[in-house]
């Protein structure tokens, strides 16, 4: 079982890593699609978005006699969410279409076969996958996975951010898998805890969540930088990704999604710490860069309901927020020394 | 007549100009930001004493608190904490001496108790208060009071229809809009509603509640205390708890020694199991608890299971083993010692000293002969190798006992006041040539006995098991977890809620063929209060549910009047809610 699971995640990291190169194929030929072109021009694509959210959630029969007041083609009415992904004009390109398509089975593939890979570690340890750092990470990337896949679900529009999502498994998986892996052993007893369960399925949870939420805070940053006619490196992506507007508000809500949940595991935490080292907060590496991800994150929901605070400059807190979890994630295990020290390495 | 209608249902009709107090449809919240104050004439200091108090309440200043305080924990996890580890301190301080003095001085290693962290904080939670006795005054005034009257414009607003269909029967809408759980006041011939007061209430729960742990925190340093010790198996090893029993220990500043709690504890049984690989599997302590009047009883206890006693709570932190030396001096007279040794590695070889200051005492006087003391230097193995070298253990649980043990001879130095640790011999006395190491090191497995040069002997009896644990009491916990419970309460709504706005105005209907006599002309408009990108889909579901005929909203489902007007109502054509339209007349200024 545990020699599967090590072969599982190979096959997860080859899906991840096809389906990158599939986005990338689309990206490529991404010009010619529906998308390419509607991202190079926000306004428009604001409608079409617009228009298909508002023709799916409305549920009301079209009835034709209330003014049809649209802007460009009369296609608008009628167009879903699932519509706006198919190139209509004349110059589409099916095989950019493939590929997107392509890289959205593969990522579904390969989260199946990461579940398969989290499944047969926990069989073979007889316990939750997360009793070190290697097992926390794949628990990571596939909640950050499966988010990612609920979100492409409802939101198609966002399939060009697959790519970086992408990216990022792949090289999260590659970092678990070359440099973090452990062979499997038991849980020793101060990780033997319901609230131990608790606590790190939600963290790996949120986590997860914040991973994923700063895809759209990066690209949003990159997007905004091109709309306002940067066309330097990064910036220069933005010719390609979904309009300003929507990656800020999917970054907030992502964001306002995992931090009660962030906030629940960090409680959940002082809860077992309680138990097992007794006191609720110690001052631990880990608490320590606990404390200041949880502080970072309410300053970005501050920032975000602050009218004079200019969207970039709370989307940055964001993206800071991000570096201060994988401080925590890494940095912690690999530099300091503390209780929390189980990751493994030695 | 229609196409008059179709004017009013688009918005574009003409509109009498003033639209007065229309609330402005911006979103976002509430600001401590810079509201113009009123024109009154202040004293400048006071005028500065407010400018301040304003510019501390400020969210930007929240802001950049919040920020202040996540850069000033960073320190904490980069150098030793003298409250974690008081050992990593000290080594520090050998590693870096030109550093260290620089550090200290500003608080490095005691970060959380350093006054710019507190300052921060204190600033913080200031400016916290400061932002929430205003908005609590303002919250609980409008939850008392009804929703505002309608704006004179309701086609301004960010949200607008025109139903020519309705029956203008405003209680029966009020009826609907209350069972979907809106506030509602019907004024004359219109009607206002808002829902969402929700989002407010949980955020000032959840920034109370931060006061709530912070208070809880604050309890606990003060009355709150802790003991760390260890505990050698035993009914002699017992102890009570007093300070003096502990080999580190910390009251808070409103606690002294005499208000620890009367209890005794004794080490019955300590079981530990491992896996084959050496890695522990389980722990259990069992201890004999005497406490107040009560009888002594057993209670178990283990990592992460706590023994809960009145007014303390006991943790296991780690285990080990004692061995037992009997040492027989030149009278004959046989002393035993059962001195933890610690350990040092995960297969639990321990390291210790035993100790006999009162041997070979002079038979007559029985005054101590300093230069007779004996002490054994040794390392334990719980399971040692078959075969020499005797420096490791080779299993944490006890399958072939020995103690490696190296004999010393002369004067402990115990009587020059100096404090030393009780697991090292005192290493002054044997360079100064004090103490004299006697023989080489003897490895001894339990019942054998070493006969040193002068006719004394040592014998190994066996071993006992300690546990180390830490004894705590911290009354503040309780009012974290319940703080922490209101936050998160508190924290939902608030991220979660929207608050928005509904008016419903009734005017008579023009004459119109296809509307049935009764129908009134009936004008709608909504405002978001916060940004919700889904207003617009309720609102137009909310428009459907509130019209008399069943137009498939849920808000009808169970009304009986509303089947029988069905009928009769006219079909679609009337109107319907232009929001749906995407680019629509009022689309602009959502958001
Ligand atoms: C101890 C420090 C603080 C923390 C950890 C904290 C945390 C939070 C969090 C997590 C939210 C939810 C975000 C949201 O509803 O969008 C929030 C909202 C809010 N906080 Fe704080 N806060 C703190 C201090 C303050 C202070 C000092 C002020 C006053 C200047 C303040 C004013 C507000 C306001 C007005 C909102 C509501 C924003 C909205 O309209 O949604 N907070 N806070």
């Amino acid at each position: 079982m545990a020699a599967l699971s090590d072969q599982l995640l190979v096959v997860t990291i080859l899906g991840y890593l096809l389906a990158m190169i599939c986005h990338a194929v689309e990206y490529a030929f991404g010009t010619r699609s529906v998308i390419g072109r509607a991202a190079a021009r926000p306004e428009r694509a604001r409608v079409l978005v617009g228009a298909g959210v508002g023709a799916a959630g409305g549920a009301e029969p079209v009835d034709g006699s209330g003014p049809v007041d649209e802007p460009g083609s009369g296609a608008g009415t009628t167009l879903s969410a699932t519509d706006v992904l198919t190139p209509t004009g004349g110059s589409r390109s099916p095989r950019a279409v493939l590929a997107g398509r392509a890289a959205v089975a593969l990522t579904v593939l390969g989260a199946v076969v990461h579940l398969a890979v989290l499944v047969t570690r926990g069989v073979a340890a007889e316990r939750m996958p997360w009793g070190n750092m290697y097992e926390y990470l794949l628990s990571v990337t596939f909640v950050g996975v499966v988010g990612w896949l609920v979100l492409l679900y409802r939101r198609p529009t966002l399939r060009h951010l697959g790519l970086f999502v992408a990216l990022a498994m792949v090289l999260l998986l590659a970092v678990a898998g070359l440099v973090l892996y452990v062979p499997i052993v038991p849980l020793v007893p101060a990780l033997d805890s319901y609230w131990f369960v608790v606590h790190v399925a939600t963290i790996a949870t949120s986590s997860g969540i914040l991973l994923l939420g700063a895809v759209p805070a990066v690209m949003y940053l990159i997007r905004h930088g091109y709309d306002q006619g940067k066309r330097s490196f990064p910036y220069s992506l933005g010719a390609r990704v979904p309009a300003a507007d929507t990656l800020e508000r999917l970054t907030f809500r992502l964001h306002a999604f995992a931090f009660p949940l962030f906030t629940f595991a960090v409680m959940a935490g002082a809860v077992w710490a309680e138990a097992a080292w007794g006191r609720y907060w110690g001052w631990d590496p880990k608490e320590i860069w606990a404390f200041i991800s949880w502080v970072v994150y309410a300053g970005y929901l501050h920032a975000r309901a602050t009218p004079s605070v200019k969207r970039p400059v709370a989307t940055w807190i964001a993206v800071l927020g991000f570096l201060t979890m994988q401080m925590n994630l890494y940095g912690v295990n690999i530099f300091f020394e503390g209780l929390h020290s189980y990751g493994g390495l030695d | 007549m229609s196409t008059e209608d179709r004017e009013t249902v688009t918005g574009s009709g003409a509109a009498p100009a003033g639209v007065a107090e229309a609330e402005p449809p911006a979103a976002g919240g509430p600001t401590g930001g810079a509201q113009p104050s009123r024109v009154r004439r202040t004293p400048p200091p006071l005028a500065l004493l407010r400018n301040s108090w304003r510019q501390l309440t400020s969210m930007r200043t929240a802001l950049i608190l919040l920020f202040l305080l996540a850069l000033a924990a960073i320190p904490g996890s980069v150098l030793p904490q003298r409250n974690i580890n008081i050992e990593n301190v000290n080594r520090y301080a050998v590693e870096h001496p030109d550093l260290f003095p620089i550090l200290d001085r500003i608080g490095g290693f005691d970060v959380y108790a350093s006054p710019w962290f507190s300052a921060i904080y204190v600033l913080l939670f200031t400016s916290l208060v400061g932002c929430i006795v205003p908005r609590l005054r303002d919250h609980v005034r409008a939850l008392r009071a009804v929703p505002p009257p309608a704006p004179k414009r309701l086609d301004r607003l960010p949200r607008h229809a025109v139903l020519t269909d309705s029956d203008g029967d405003l209680d029966r809408i009020a009826a609907v809009l209350r069972k979907r759980r809106w506030r509602v006041v019907v004024r004359g011939d219109s009607l206002s509603a808002e829902k969402g007061y929700l989002k407010e209430t949980g955020n000032l729960l959840f920034h109370l509640s931060l006061i709530g742990v912070l208070l809880g925190i604050g309890l606990g340093s003060w009355y709150g205390w802790h003991g760390n010790r260890l505990l050698v198996a035993g009914p002699d090893n017992a102890f009570c708890n007093n300070l003096q029993q502990y080999a580190e220990s910390k009251l808070g500043h409103r606690v002294d020694s005499s208000d620890l709690p009367p209890f005794c504890l004794e080490l019955a049984d300590f079981e530990a199991t491992f896996l084959p690989t050496g890695q522990p599997s389980s722990f259990l302590a069992t201890t004999v608890v005497e406490q107040g009047d009560q009888r002594p009883f057993r209670a178990s206890f283990s990592v992460n299971d706590p023994l809960r006693l009145d007014g303390a709570s006991v943790y296991l932190l780690g285990h080990g083993y004692a061995p037992i030396l009997r040492y027989t001096d030149r009278n004959g007279e046989s002393l035993e010692s059962d001195d933890a040794f610690l350990t040092i590695d995960g297969n639990l070889t321990s390291e210790g000293v035993a100790a006999f200051p009162d041997v070979n005492l002079d038979p007559v006087t029985g005054a101590r002969n300093p230069d007779l003391q004996v002490a054994f230097e040794g390392l334990y193995f719980p399971t040692a190798p078959d075969a020499p070298p005797f420096v490791r253990s080779t299993y944490p649980a006890e399958r072939s006992p020995a103690v490696m043990l190296f004999a010393y001879r002369g004067n402990l130095g115990l009587d020059a006041g100096i404090p030393g640790s009780v697991y090292r011999l005192d290493q002054r006395q044997v360079s100064s040539g004090k103490l004299k190491q006697i023989g080489e090191g003897k490895l001894l497995r339990p019942g054998e006995k070493w006969t040193l040069d002068d006719g004394t002997s040592v014998e190994f009896v066996g071993t006992r098991q300690y546990i180390t644990i830490s004894v705590r009491y911290d009354p503040g916990e309780r009012i974290v977890l319940i703080s922490s419970v209101l936050l998160l309460v508190g924290l939902m709504p608030s991220l979660f809620g929207r608050r928005r706005r509904i008016w419903f105005r009734v005017s008579p209907a023009p004459v119109d063929a296809t509307t049935t006599g009764r129908s009134s002309l009936v004008e709608v408009g909504g405002l978001p209060r916060t940004e919700y990108a889904g207003f617009a889909d309720e609102f137009d579901r909310l428009v459907t549910a509130t019209r008399p005929e069943r137009a498939g909203g849920d808000g009808a489902r169970d009304d009986e009047r509303d089947d029988d007007e069905r009928d009769e109502a006219p079909r679609p054509g009337g109107a319907r809610p232009d929001g749906a339209r995407p680019g629509g007349a009022t689309e602009e200024g959502t958001d």
